[in-house]
């Protein structure tokens, strides 16, 4: 009996390995910043969908916190030795992370960025993408035609990421200011306009607590301030208690980038005029698929036109569609909404 | 000090006042500040806020010194002042909690989705809250004083725990705060204002939260109990030297379980202000609370040896970050800035202490 166990479990393992070398098994890896944020959670879900769809073996390494580099060079360096066909990446740190990912392509991976373009974004093979800029050019449009000719009167809080301007921060906030029809100066740089609209730039790391003290900051600068950029909906959660705790809450536009379902939720409720939606689970089917086309006969991925990356899309979400600015309602945006 | 045996008359006599002051004077001015410092060590940090809050004043006028800029920095470190004040009960038993942040924002978590996921009364979700902080900071003391590992270690693991537990736990889900506030308000009781002397539309003017209040109390209270009750003798003595403390009567085990047990508890107290503060319940919030809360409390003159400080000085040196940040960034600067002088100013404090303890009694 022992014996015929033992035996059936070798032909199960030698028929397994047959199978897998027939089947030229395709394995991919997705490495997100973190496994705790409802974003790389959702990006995970679309990538396990489209893996068990297309018959891939897909495995999932993140960093501990937002920032944790070595975790991920670290999985780079497993997917690697794992002989994985393709690894779908969401960088921490953009430009450190390129000697690890020259060493995957050199060894044959495909390379895809996720989300966050590395610097420079020709270091992956391609980059799959909400294009930021646009994210913010839209809730930019959208803050100037709802303040009409007011908005030449307009006083700004632009609430940013960090001090060290990752692209992500950067490419929203400026694209904002471009929508809303402010000089850019340097468009690769945050804080560097001299328009006398702007109150002040401060950083808020993303979250409420930082979004609160940024918005305390700047109003302790000018009490008078009536619109709020900022980098995303948790940020604008902690913004809008700010203004609550000196009641400005009800005369001030706050607009925000990311689309995730507490997000949307908000602007329903009037704590957010606009956000400009991304879709995380397209990203990663994308992703997927793309890893796919590469394993089965070596095809890369090909750019939007016009672009230096895969645009996987961005919707402005509002109640008050304004002219001239293409909008989806808060339904729809609930429907696609993430987290 | 007469110098002649027979000189009896002398001995009768009493001290003679100009002859005490004649020899303090000889102390001179350094000496006798080291003295001042040795018995108040709360002196620097106070100090250092006073000249950071003129100079800053002087610099930027009535934008910073205003009622509102100033009562706006309590506000701002509310949360790292109360678990400075936790920090500080485990620092001068000559321990270090890296735990606090984890703590503070799980109980604030437990006490959101009590509440929302399992639509426990808001009242219970609390306690359960605070009775969570309690119970790790047990477990916390437990493992230093009965296990007799090193407070580093068991609070470098349990700070990791707690953190896992929290982003499992909650699934990195926010509670927002308009449901908070529809639903279960008592959640931001922590959070609401009332102002001192606003203008007619309720702008400006001092504006204080319940959460600075809280910190304010907490520390009040502490003060208090460390100085005039047996169990803050207690602290200070096992701080001190703890078989000294053992061979003289004091439960060395029971004071540190209690110890960290209070601090827990304390912690959680910051976590249920930190949902007043940011209006919603968020898992991801309070990841320095740690880091900032040991600032707090070294700037605040108490020495990382145990035993010795001011249970206030850590509020001042909460403050004085309050003052730096909020003072360079109004004035415009880098926010790394901030960090700079932060960390001069951490040196600085332990420079100071060394020399403090130099002094001969």
């Amino acid at each position: 009996m022992k014996k015929l166990l033992i035996g059936t479990a070798l032909a199960a393992i030698t028929s397994a390995g047959s199978a897998m070398a027939d089947g030229h098994a395709v394995s991919a890896c997705l490495i997100t910043k973190t496994d705790t944020n409802p974003f790389f959670v959702k990006m995970r879900e679309g990538a396990e969908a489209a893996a068990a769809e297309a018959g891939i073996t897909l495995r999932s390494y993140a960093g501990q916190v937002d920032g944790d580099h070595e975790t991920q060079v670290a999985a780079i360096e497993t997917c690697i030795l794992d002989g994985a066909s393709g690894i779908l990446l969401t960088a921490s740190d953009t430009s450190s992370i390129v000697g690890a990912v020259t060493q995957a392509r050199d060894a044959g991976l495909l390379v895809i960025a996720l989300d966050t373009p590395l610097e420079p974004i020709d270091a992956a093979d391609a980059t799959f993408a909400t294009d930021n800029f646009l994210a913010g050019e839209l809730i930019g449009q959208w803050a100037a035609a709802t303040l009409g000719d007011d908005a030449a009167n307009a006083k700004i809080a632009l609430l940013d990421l960090a001090v060290s301007q990752p692209s992500v921060g950067v490419l929203r906030d400026q694209g904002f200011l471009q929508g809303f029809g402010i000089d850019l100066a340097d468009p690769n740089v945050n804080g560097d306009e001299d328009d006398p609209r702007i109150v002040g730039n401060d950083v808020t790391a993303g979250n409420e607590e930082g979004g609160r003290r940024a918005m305390e900051n700047l109003l302790a600068v000018d009490p008078e301030i009536n619109v709020v950029y900022t980098i995303n909906e948790p940020a604008a959660a902690g913004a809008y208690e700010a203004l609550k705790s000196i009641g400005r809450e009800n005369d001030v536009l706050i607009v925000s980038v990311d689309g995730g379902c507490p997000g949307v939720q908000n602007i329903a409720d009037g704590v957010i005029g606009a956000t400009a939606q991304q879709y995380p689970l397209q990203m990663a089917a994308l992703g997927i698929g793309a890893i796919a086309a590469y394993a089965a006969d070596g095809t890369l991925p090909e750019n939007t036109p016009g672009k230096d990356f895969f645009d996987t899309g961005v919707a402005l979400v509002t109640d008050q569609p304004a002219d001239g600015v293409e909008s989806i309602s808060v339904a729809e945006g609930m429907e696609l909404c993430w987290g | 000090m007469s110098g002649n045996a027979d000189d009896f008359e002398a001995a009768i006599k009493p001290p003679a006042a100009d002859q005490v002051a004649t020899f303090t004077e000889r102390k001179g001015f350094l000496a006798r500040l080291q003295h001042a410092l040795h018995v108040n060590p709360a002196l620097v940090p106070l100090f250092v806020l006073l000249v950071s809050i003129l100079l800053f004043g002087a610099l930027l006028g009535s934008k910073f010194f205003s009622p509102f800029a100033l009562t706006l920095i309590l506000q701002q470190v509310q949360i790292v002042g109360i678990v400075a004040a936790a920090q500080s009960l485990v620092i001068l038993t000559a321990g270090i909690d890296l735990s606090v942040g984890a703590i503070a924002v799980l109980s604030s978590v437990i006490m959101g989705q009590f509440t929302f996921r399992y639509g426990v009364p808001v009242e219970i979700a609390v306690a359960a809250g605070l009775a969570f902080g309690t119970l790790i900071g047990s477990i916390n003391g437990w493992l230093v004083a009965v296990m007799k590992l090193p407070p580093f270690i068991v609070t470098l693991g349990m700070w990791q725990i707690v953190l896992a537990a929290n982003f499992l736990y909650s699934a990195n889900e926010t509670i927002r705060s308009q449901d908070i506030e529809q639903n279960a308000p008592l959640l931001q009781f922590l959070g609401s204002t009332f102002k001192i002397g606003a203008d007619a539309d309720g702008r400006g003017g001092a504006t204080f939260t319940f959460g600075v209040i809280a910190m304010v109390a907490i520390f009040a209270f502490l003060a208090y109990v460390l100085k005039h009750t047996a169990w803050g003798r207690h602290i200070h003595a096992v701080g001190d030297d703890p078989e000294a403390a053992q061979l003289s009567g004091v439960n060395v085990k029971r004071t540190l379980i209690s110890v960290y047990a209070v601090t827990g508890f304390i912690c959680a107290i910051a976590g249920w202000a930190l949902i007043g503060r940011i209006g919603s319940v968020s898992p991801t919030s309070g990841q320095l609370l740690n880091i900032e809360s040991i600032t707090a409390v070294v700037i605040g003159g108490i020495s990382l040896f145990g035993g010795r400080g001011s249970i206030m000085g850590p509020l001042f040196g909460a403050l004085i970050v309050g003052v730096f940040t909020l003072g360079l960034r109004l004035a415009g600067a880098d926010a790394q800035w901030t960090f700079l002088l932060i960390g001069a100013l951490i040196i600085g404090a332990v420079a100071v202490d060394q020399w403090i303890r130099k002094v001969s009694a």
